[in-house]
């Protein structure tokens, strides 16, 4: 499927679905969203990309393993979960902290919760990739 | 290399990985030896932590007569051959393997005769099997160790299976899996309903585990192993875990009319046969390991009667066989080291080139033969005794006792008398000379301990054996008296007619051994039948994997979904259909459109013939149905589903479009009557689903504390990453796996397909 209109096209749209990927991951604890649905929409670039260019080029511009990615993923999800542990909570329990708050403004939250959420989309991202990549290049 | 390392300078020649195993051995022994005054005073050793106290499942260690009579067996010969393979072994690249896996496998075997508790003693059981397998494919090169190590697994490891059905069956009908709870009820196993099928499922993991007829063909096989290994193994330790079993519920078990048959029976054919085929032997090591089968027929024999004479010939008799048996195949390990050979025909004139090894041969040997004032000789005239206590068929039980005896003497003669003081037939491969110190240590101090005891028995009828014989009765009147001269009595004349045919046995052994090659050679083959029922399952298998997995996925698929669509229908036959509720008033057009979309996607699919047109109508029912969550609003659910759909399309048009071209494709009557019976039996589950009122107790939860308490305000998120963020770490997990798996397939396959 060499067709220069799509492989042109594609370099666009697939940047602008990562950036739309990552938007959906951060806004996801409060709108629709979320590390699954952003990991879809990331994945959903990367094989349109490998639809216009091939499977050698889109490794190329993902410069690592997709496997790898879901790997470390997953160990990005597990550390949030296990950073529970030292403040004596549950494993998995979410860990917040606010920045710059006050009386009225609960300030700039940052929490574990979204660190498993980027995990989740690390996963999610990285293993429909190394799915998708390996079917494309044996058949 | 190995050679000149071990029996040349005499030292050991594997540095502290020789030494610390023997140390340890060393130690445990020396720690079980200080329970000896208290359990032969009676006192009864537990130790218990809880394991699993939902079930009431404990780390429990009991320390008795039986168990410690076990252990001081397991620990002292374990040092005694950890010291000797050291030597024997010198130098070998795999020392430290080896030294691992036989330790290993006598603190498993240490854990299973003390253990307390059912389910700790089968964990311990199956690691002795595995270690063991492990020992005898020690020399994994050789083809025959590998297949050797691999039929004592299977035969070892069914019989396991069959074993822990039996303990969860016993621990069910004790009402606890705490074995000195289950003893300390009495007769109320016997009187089970379930007795019957706890006997026949605990007695096939004890035979198999202790080679009983018909399981006895593993055991020689397991020779395969290093001699030492055999000396340990097969001597006093992994074989005799059935015994010790069998031994350690004969209070709870025994008594009944079909124990007292089967095992006397059993234990008897396999008494038998394993005395004639090793005299029918002609390698030592093959020899012994007969004798040790005969051994084990005979503990079982006693164990299935109940008389205080039995018991404390079992008692004594354990005691004697590991002794004696310990020793006599490390010195077949010797003889082997230093003339390269076990052929009893090549070996001769041997008491001159080593004549240590030649005395502690004969100390051993004629505990082995049952002389006088060797322990082995007590050993004798009690199983007599057990014998013509015996209920029913006292003569048939002593007549098949005594024959066994005498062959055991004309074994005891071939392996221990003949290559030492008569002339060779054929020269031996090498000039032999004296084996190193450490390798005559273990037979010199087992052979002469049988001595201690034969001129001492007061030791062991105090200590060891009384016990025992209390662990298994209960009653300290019933230990009988061991000694060496009891006046002239029935026993006595029994032990007498031993020795004359015997002798004539040894004289004539070789004439024995030709006739008995000519009567197994028209008897069935246990080992040639084993292999046959191995390559028999093999194609059992095959033809069923040809059958089911015939590799076309349609049928895959077919099968998965007429299962499933069946499995749903059986349900609702089961239990009636729901009430359904199928009113179409509020459907407005939005969904009656959506519906109708749905309809045409799934219709279409089923009847064109391009690929592609299938694929794609496939694709417009996931976008109808992620439309249907939109309209109910579950945007979450709706992106996610618009993006798994959009994906799907993509890799199975990846897939389809490129497989080779089916013949042109036909209305395929049975795929759309699956399809619409899957649809179908879907829905119904669907409409029961929603015939139910819903529980909103969850719902409402994740929303009133969704915002307060996780600081989320989209409540589907929020049960991802946080209520329920152990949930989808699990499935992360599985996505990462099955991305891994498939992947790894997927590369396989590459370079097999092109």
């Amino acid at each position: 499927m060499k067709s220069v209109i799509l492989r042109a096209g594609t370099r666009y749209l697939a940047g602008l679905l990562l950036i739309f990927s990552v938007y959906m991951l951060l806004r996801g604890h409060n709108e629709p969203g979320g590390g699954f649905i952003g990991g879809l929409v990331g994945a959903t670039g990367f094989v349109i990309y490998v639809i216009a260019s091939g499977a050698e080029e889109a490794r190329k511009a993902l410069r690592v393993q997709p496997q790898n990615i879901a790997m470390v993923g997953l160990g990005i999800a597990l550390f949030a979960g296990l950073f529970a542990a030292p403040f004596g909570d549950a494993l998995f329990t979410g860990q917040w902290l606010f920045i710059g708050a006050t009386e009225d403004d609960k300030g700039f939250p940052l929490s574990t919760v979204l660190v498993f959420d980027i995990g989740v989309y690390m996963v999610v991202f990285g293993s429909v990739l190394a799915l998708v990549l390996a079917m494309e290049e044996e058949i | 290399m190995a050679e000149a390392k071990g029996s040349g300078n005499g030292l050991t020649g594997n540095g502290w990985v020789g030494v610390v195993p023997v140390t340890f051995a060393g130690a445990l022994f020396a720690w079980f030896a200080q329970f000896l005054p208290a359990v032969s005073a009676g006192e009864v050793l537990r130790w218990s932590m809880p394991w699993i106290p939902s079930q009431g499942v404990e780390i429990a260690f009991l320390v008795d007569g039986l168990s410690l009579t076990f252990a001081l067996l397991i620990s002292g010969i374990g040092t005694l051959v950890l010291l000797y393979s050291n030597t024997y072994l010198a130098g070998h690249h795999h020392y430290a393997r080896f030294a691992l896996f036989l330790t290993a496998f006598m603190v498993s075997m240490l854990g299973l005769v003390l253990a307390d508790d059912l389910i700790l003693l089968f964990v311990f059981w199956e690691l002795t099997t595995f270690t063991s397998y492990l020992l005898i494919g020690f020399g994994h090169e050789a083809e025959k160790s590998r297949r050797n190590a691999l039929q004592a697994l299977f035969v070892t490891g069914a019989g396991g299976l069959a074993f822990l059905a039996g303990l969860i069956l016993l621990g069910f009908a004790g009402g606890t899996t705490s074995i000195s709870g289950i003893i300390a009820q009495g007769d109320a196993i016997k009187e089970h309903a379930l007795y019957l099928p706890i006997f026949v499922t605990l007695l096939a993991g004890a035979f198999t585990k202790s080679a009983q007829v018909p399981f006895h063909f593993w055991l020689p096989n397991a020779m395969a192993a290093p001699t030492p290994v055999s000396a340990f193994l097969h001597s006093a330790t992994m074989v005799k875990a059935g015994v010790y079993f069998l031994a350690r519920l004969h209070p709870s078990l025994s008594g009944t009319d079909v124990w007292f048959a089967v095992l006397t029976i059993l234990g008897a054919i396999t008494m038998l046969l394993a005395s004639f085929l090793a005299l029918r032997q002609t390698d030592l090591k093959q020899a012994l390991a007969y004798t040790t089968l005969m051994a084990l027929g005979a503990l079982v024999l006693f164990l299935g009667m109940e008389t205080g004479y039995a018991m404390t010939a079992f008692a004594t008799f354990l005691i004697v066989h590991s002794l004696y048996k310990a020793s006599l195949f490390l010195i077949v390990g010797c003889i082997d080291k230093a003339t390269g050979t076990r052929e009893a025909e090549y070996l001769g004139g041997l008491a001159r080139l080593m004549p240590f090894t030649a005395a502690f041969a004969a100390l051993a040997a004629m505990s082995m033969a049952g002389f006088p004032p060797f322990i082995g000789f007590i050993g004798k005239e009690l199983k007599y005794y057990g014998a013509l206590a015996v209920a029913e068929e006292p003569v048939l039980v002593a007549g098949a006792v005594l024959i066994a005896n005498a062959l055991m003497l004309a074994v005891a003669g071939v392996v221990s008398f003949r290559p030492f003081w008569t002339k060779p037939a054929n020269p031996a491969p090498k000039q032999a000379k004296e084996a190193p110190w450490q390798m005559l240590a273990g037979p010199a101090i087992l052979a002469t301990l049988g001595a201690i005891f034969g001129l001492f028995p007061d030791l062991l009828e105090d200590g060891l054996v009384g016990a025992t014989v209390v662990s298994l009765t209960g009653d300290a009147r019933e230990v009988k008296e061991l000694k060496l001269w009891a006046g002239i009595n029935m026993p006595l004349i029994l032990s007498i007619a031993t020795f004359i045919l015997g002798i004539i046995l040894y004289v004539f052994h070789r004439q024995a051994r030709t006739a008995l090659d000519r009567f197994f050679s028209v008897t069935p083959d246990f080992d040639a039948r084993w292999d046959g029922f191995l390559e028999g399952l093999k194609a059992l298998a095959g033809w069923q994997t040809l059958l089911i997995q015939n590799g076309k996925l349609t049928t895959y698929l077919f099968a998965t979904f007429a299962v499933i669509a069946g499995g749903i229908f059986a349900a609702f036959a089961a239990r009636g259909l729901p009430e359904l509720n199928l009113t179409f008033a509020d459907l407005g057009w939005k969904k009656a459109s959506l519906a109708a979309l749905m309809v045409a996607g799934c219709v279409l699919t089923a009847i064109t013939s391009s690929r592609i047109a299938a694929i794609a109508s496939l694709g417009v029912v996931g976008i109808a149905v992620a439309l249907v969550f939109i309209v109910f609003s579950a945007p979450d659910v709706a992106i996610t589903q618009l993006l798994v759909e959009t994906l799907v399309v993509v890799l199975v048009a990846v897939v389809m479009l490129r497989l080779p071209l089916l013949p042109p494709a036909r209305f395929r009557a049975a795929h759309a009557a699956l399809s619409v019976a899957v649809g179908a039996a879907v829905t119904l589950v669907m409409l029961a689903v929603l015939a139910s009122p819903l529980d909103r107790r969850l719902t409402d939860y994740f929303e009133v504390t969704s915002w307060p308490e996780a600081y989320g305000r989209n409540i589907v998120n929020v049960i991802l990453v946080d209520f329920r963020a152990l949930d989808t770490f699990g499935e992360i997990a599985v996505v990462v796996i099955a991305a891994l798996s498939a992947y790894a397939l997927l590369r396989t396959t590459k370079g097999i397909s092109r």
